[in-house]
C-alpha cells in the first residue's frame, strides 16, 4: 500500500496522483498506468469497465439492428431476394443471439458495473480482477460468435436452437459450434458478474444503508444476479450436452437413437424464461429510478417494487414450459404452468401500478430520459397484455411460431428493456461524461423509436394471428390475403416501420457525438436526483467518493438536499443545500486513506485463453492444448500476484506501493 | 477465485492484514465461494436430471447392472469421503497457523482425492474394454458426461490443494491462510456430497 502525496489543491478533496510506471521488470510488471491505452486495457476500476461494456454493447445493438434491417427488408416485398433462405436463417439467430447475448444483457452488466457500487456507496466491486475478467470473456466470446461469419456461415438454428434441428445433419456448418462454445464464455462472463455483484451489495454498503434503504436499482440488479446464478449453469449443461452432439458425436438429442429432443427444449427454457427476466428488471430498476427524479415525489410504494421484483424473480422459475405448450406436454402440466404464467401477471401489474402513481400527482418534468420511461410503461403493458394471450394454452397454440409471438416478444423486450436502457443512457449520462446529451435530439430520438417500434411491431400481431409463420424467408402474393388482412401490405409497414426505428436509434449516436462537441460542462445535479451516485462528481472520481457516507434514509442524496418541515403526516419539503454544498462538505471530511486495487493483465490474458481453446474444439485439438496453457499460467500469475501493487511497480518505487491516495488538504 | 477484497467498504488505514470490515461481517471471498457452489448445485443438478432421463436406454447387455463394479466403486468412495476428513484437518490445522500440519494433511487430501480420480480412470478404462465407448448409448454418453464433470472437478480441487500447499511453503510462515484453506475445503466438501449424490443415483439405486 503506497502513499502518493500529493500537491494540496485550493478547493480540498482529493485528487488521483500521477504516478510513473517502473521500466525495471520489462513487460512483467505491473501495469498501474493512469493514462492511455493501457489503463484501459488493464484496467480493473469498475466505472471503466462499465463504460466498456457499454460501449461494446451499443456496437451490437446496431450490429444487431442492421442484421433485423436486412431481415425485414427481405421480407418488405413480394418474393424478396435480398437474402437466400440460409442467410436468412443465419440472420434471424443471429439478430436474436446478438441482442438477447451481446446487447441488453451486456448492457445491464455496463449500468450495474457503473453504478451499483456508486449507489451502495463503495469504492469498487468486490472482485475488481474477476469484474474485468468478466467483461473480457464477453469481449472475446462476442468477437467469437462473430468470427463464424466468416468462417463458413453462422448459426442458423434460431436463437433458441432447438434439436434435434441443431445438430448436424440439418446445420453442417461450423455456424452453431461458434454459438455453442462462444455462448460458454459469455456465460462464463455472466457467472462471474453476478457472485461479483451480489457480494458487492451484499457485503459492501455504506454503513447504515440497510437492504430497505437500497436504491430500487441495484435491488433490481440484486435480483437478476441470483437469477444469473442459477440459470447460467443450466444453459451451461445444455450448450455442453449439444457440443458433445455436434462435435464427439454422442445422441443426446438424437430421435433416432432413442433420444429425448423435449430435453433441449426443457433445459433451454429453464433458462430460457429466467433470462427474459434477466433481460427487463434492470430496465424496470432504471425506471424506477427515472420517474420519481421527474415527478418529484419519492417511488410510491418502494417495499413493494422490491418486493414484486423478488416475486417476479422466484416464479420466473415456474413457468418456462409455457414455451412449449405446443409439444404436447400433456393436460396436467399445461395446466400448471398457464396458471402459474397468469399469476406472474399480478407482480408485473404491480409494479405498472406503482410506477403510475408515483407519476400521479407529481410535478412531471418531460425529459427525454422521463419520456422513454414512460414509453416503456406503455409499450409493455401492451406486450404484457399480448403476453396473458400467450399464458392461455388453447389460444397459444394458435400463435406459436407466428409473427403474433415476434410482436409479443419484441413489445415487452424493445418497449421494455430497450426503453429503459435508453432512459438510462440519458439519465446517467451526465454522471458518467460530465455533459448532458442535447434534449432536442433526444426527443427527436425518442419519438421516432417509438413512431418506429410500433410501425414494425404493432402490424406483427395481425400478421401473426393471420398465420404467418415467424420464420417465413419469403412472402408470396398466393398466400398474401386480401383487404385489410393483406399480409403483404402489412410486411411493407413494418419493413418501412423498422427504417425509421433503425433511423432513430441512430440519432442516439449522432446526439452523443453532437452534444459532446457542442455541450460545456453538465452541472453537478442537472435533475435534481435523489439517490448516493449522484453525491459524487462527475465523472466520479477513481474512488468514488471522497468519504463514504452514512445512510440515514432511502434517497439519501435527496434528504440531504431537502429538510422536511411539515408536521405529522404532512410532508413540506424545503431545500436547505445544493449538491455542491453535499459535495463540499464530503471533500472537507474526505477518508485520510484510501485503498485501490491495482490494474493487472491477468484478466485479459486469462480470458483470451478462452476462444483460443473454443477454435481448438472447431478447428483443432492442439489449439485446446495452446489455450488450455494460457489460461493455467494467467491463473497461476493471477493467483500470485497480490491485489495490490508493490513498492516496485512504481518509479520511483514508493514507499508501500499500491494506488493510495492521500489527503491533500491542510 | 480467490481474489483479495478491495479494502473499500470503509476506511480503516492501513488495513494489510485480511481483516475487511463488510456489511455483514461475512468474508468476500467465502460468500463469492458459496454463491459459486450454489450455482453449481444446478450445473450438477442439469447432468444428473439428463442421466437419470438416459439411465435405461441401452442395448441389452451394456446397461448398469452389467457393468457396474460396486465394491470397487465403494471402495474408491470411501476413499473421497475419508479425504473430507483429512480437508477438516487441514482447516483446523491452517485455524491454528500450523502450516506444517496443514500442509501435511492439504498433501494427504490431495493424494486421496488422487486416488479416486485414478480409481474413475481404471473404471473408465474397464468399462471401455467391455464395449462401453462414450458414443455407444444414451446411457453411455450421459453417464460418462455426468461422472466426467464430477472428476474434472475432483481434478481442480487436486491441482488447487497442492497450489495451497506451494504458497504455504513459498511464504512467509505465521501469515494467516485459513480463509484460503476453509475456501478450497468447501470447494472439495461440495465435490464429496455431489458424488455421494452420484453415488447414490447412479450406482446404487437398480436401474
Amino acid at each position: 500500500m503506497a502513499l502518493i502525496e500529493r500537491p494540496a489543491t485550493r478547493d480540498g478533496g482529493l485528487v488521483p496522483a500521477v504516478v510513473t510506471p517502473s521500466s525495471s521488470y520489462g513487460v512483467f510488471r505491473r501495469p498501474v498506468e493512469t493514462k492511455g491505452w493501457k489503463s484501459w486495457l488493464f484496467t480493473i476500476d469498475h466505472k471503466k469497465l462499465g463504460i466498456m461494456y457499454g460501449v461494446t454493447a451499443i456496437f451490437f445493438f446496431f450490429l444487431g439492428g442492421f442484421e433485423a434491417l436486412l431481415i425485414r427488408a427481405q421480407l418488405a416485398t413480394n418474393e424478396g431476394t435480398i437474402l437466400s433462405a440460409d442467410k436468412y436463417n443465419q440472420m434471424f439467430t443471429m439478430h436474436a443471439t446478438t441482442m438477447v447475448f451481446l446487447f441488453v444483457m451486456p448492457m445491464a452488466a455496463a449500468f450495474a458495473n457503473y453504478f451499483v457500487p456508486l449507489q451502495i456507496g463503495a469504492r469498487d466491486v468486490a472482485f475488481p480482477r474477476i469484474n474485468a475478467f468478466g467483461f473480457w470473456c464477453f469481449l472475446f466470446g462476442a468477437i467469437f460468435i462473430n468470427t463464424s461469419w466468416f468462417l463458413g456461415g453462422a448459426a442458423d438454428g434460431g436463437w433458441f436452437m432447438y434439436a434435434p434441428n441443431s445438430s448436424v445433419p440439418f446445420s453442417p456448418t461450423s455456424g452453431i459450434d461458434f454459438w455453442t462454445l462462444g455462448l460458454q464464455i459469455t456465460g462464463i462472463a455472466s457467472l462471474t458478474g453476478a457472485i461479483n455483484l451480489i457480494v458487492t451489495v451484499i457485503n459492501m454498503r455504506a454503513p447504515g444503508m440497510s437492504l430497505m434503504k437500497m436504491p430500487i436499482f441495484t435491488w433490481m440488479i440484486l435480483i437478476v444476479q441470483f437469477l444469473l446464478l442459477f440459470a447460467i449453469p443450466v444453459i451451461t449443461v445444455a450448450l455442453f450436452l449439444l457440443m458433445f452432439q455436434r462435435n464427439f458425436d454422442a445422441t443426446f438429442f438424437s430421435v433416432e437413437a432413442g433420444a429425448d429432443p423435449l430435453l433441449w427444449q426443457h433445459l433451454f427454457w429453464i433458462f430460457g424464461h429466467p433470462e427474459v427476466y434477466i433481460l427487463i428488471l434492470p430496465s424496470f430498476g432504471i425506471v424506477s429510478e427515472v420517474l420519481p427524479v421527474f415527478s418529484k415525489k419519492p417511488l410510491f410504494g418502494y417495499p413493494l417494487v422490491v418486493f414484486s421484483g423478488a416475486a417476479i424473480g422466484f416464479v420466473g422459475w415456474g413457468v418456462w414450459a409455457h414455451h412449449m405448450f405446443a409439444s404436447g406436454l400433456g393436460p396436467i402440466s399445461v395446466a400448471v404452468f398457464s396458471v402459474a404464467t397468469m399469476a406472474i401477471a399480478i407482480p408485473t401489474g404491480v409494479k405498472i401500478v406503482n410506477w403510475i402513481m408515483t407519476m400521479w400527482g407529481g410535478k412531471l418534468v418531460f425529459t427525454t430520459a422521463m419520456l422513454f420511461a414512460i414509453g416503456l410503461i406503455v409499450q409493455f403493458t401492451i406486450g404484457g397484455l399480448s403476453g396473458v394471450t400467450h399464458a392461455v394454452a388453447p389460444s397459444d397454440t394458435q400463435q406459436t411460431d407466428t409473427y403474433y409471438i415476434v410482436a409479443h416478444f419484441h413489445y415487452v423486450l424493445f418497449g421494455g428493456a430497450v426503453l429503459g436502457i435508453f432512459s438510462g443512457l440519458y439519465y446517467w449520462w451526465p454522471k458518467m461524461f460530465g455533459k448532458l446529451l442535447n434534449e432536442t435530439l433526444g426527443k427527436w430520438n425518442f419519438w421516432l423509436m417509438i413512431i418506429g417500434m410500433n410501425l414494425t411491431f404493432g402490424p406483427m400481431h395481425i400478421i401473426g394471428l393471420q398465420g404467418q409463420p415467424r420464420r417465413m424467408y419469403q412472402t408470396t402474393d398466393a398466400r398474401a390475403g386480401e383487404g385489410f388482412f393483406n399480409l403483404n401490405f402489412w410486411n411493407l409497414v413494418a419493413s418501412i416501420g423498422s427504417l425509421i426505428l433503425g433511423i432513430g436509434a441512430f440519432l442516439f449516436v449522432i446526439n452523443v457525438f453532437y452534444s459532446h462537441r457542442k455541450n460545456g460542462p453538465a452541472p453537478l445535479d442537472p435533475w435534481d436526483a435523489r439517490s448516493l451516485e449522484w453525491m459524487t462528481a462527475s465523472p466520479p472520481k477513481e474512488h468514488n467518493f471522497d468519504a463514504i457516507p452514512t445512510v440515514h434514509h432511502l434517497d439519501e442524496f435527496f434528504h440531504r438536499k431537502y429538510e422536511d418541515r411539515g408536521e405529522g403526516e404532512h410532508h413540506e419539503y424545503h431545500q436547505v443545500a445544493t449538491a455542491e454544498d453535499v459535495l463540499a462538505e464530503q471533500e472537507a471530511n474526505a477518508d485520510k486513506h484510501i485503498h485501490l486495487p491495482s490494474p493487472s493483465y491477468w484478466p485479459i490474458v486469462l480470458a483470451f485463453g478462452l476462444p483460443v481453446m473454443a477454435y481448438g474444439v472447431i478447428y483443432n485439438i492442439w489449439l485446446i492444448v495452446v489455450g488450455g496453457a494460457i489460461v493455467m499460467a494467467a491463473m497461476y500469475g493471477w493467483g500470485l500476484e497480490p491485489a495490490t501493487a508493490t513498492p516496485d511497480d512504481y518509479d520511483p518505487p514508493t514507499p508501500e506501493g499500491g494506488a493510495e491516495l492521500e489527503v491533500a488538504h491542510g | 477465485m480467490a481474489d483479495t477484497a478491495v479494502h473499500a467498504a470503509t476506511d480503516h488505514g492501513h488495513d494489510d492484514h485480511g481483516t475487511h470490515h463488510t456489511t455483514t461481517g461475512l468474508s468476500n471471498n467465502k460468500l463469492a465461494m458459496w454463491l459459486f457452489l450454489g450455482s453449481e448445485c444446478l450445473l450438477f443438478g442439469g447432468l444428473i436430471s439428463t442421466y437419470m432421463l438416459y439411465r435405461g436406454r441401452h442395448s441389452e447387455n451394456l446397461g448398469p447392472d452389467q457393468l457396474w463394479d460396486i465394491p470397487f466403486t465403494s471402495a474408491s468412495s470411501f476413499v473421497l469421503l475419508m479425504s473430507s476428513l483429512t480437508m477438516v484437518l487441514a482447516v483446523t490445522a491452517a485455524k491454528r497457523r500450523d502450516d506444517r500440519n496443514t500442509s501435511l494433511w492439504l498433501t494427504v487430501t490431495a493424494m486421496l482425492g488422487a486416488l479416486f480420480v485414478a480409481g474413475q480412470i481404471y473404471e473408465f478404462t474397464v468399462f471401455y474394454r467391455e464395449g462401453l465407448g462414450f458414443t455407444t448409448s444414451l446411457f453411455s454418453s450421459s453417464f460418462y458426461t455426468l461422472t466426467g464433470f464430477h472428476g474434472v472437478h475432483v481434478t481442480v480441487g487436486v491441482i488447487m490443494l497442492l497450489s495451497v500447499v506451494g504458497i504455504l511453503m513459498k511464504r512467509r510462515t505465521g501469515e494467516d491462510k485459513s480463509e484460503l484453506v476453509e475456501m478450497v475445503g468447501l470447494y472439495w466438501h461440495f465435490v464429496d456430497i455431489v458424488w455421494i449424490l452420484i453415488f447414490t443415483l447412479v450406482y446404487l439405486i437398480p436401474a
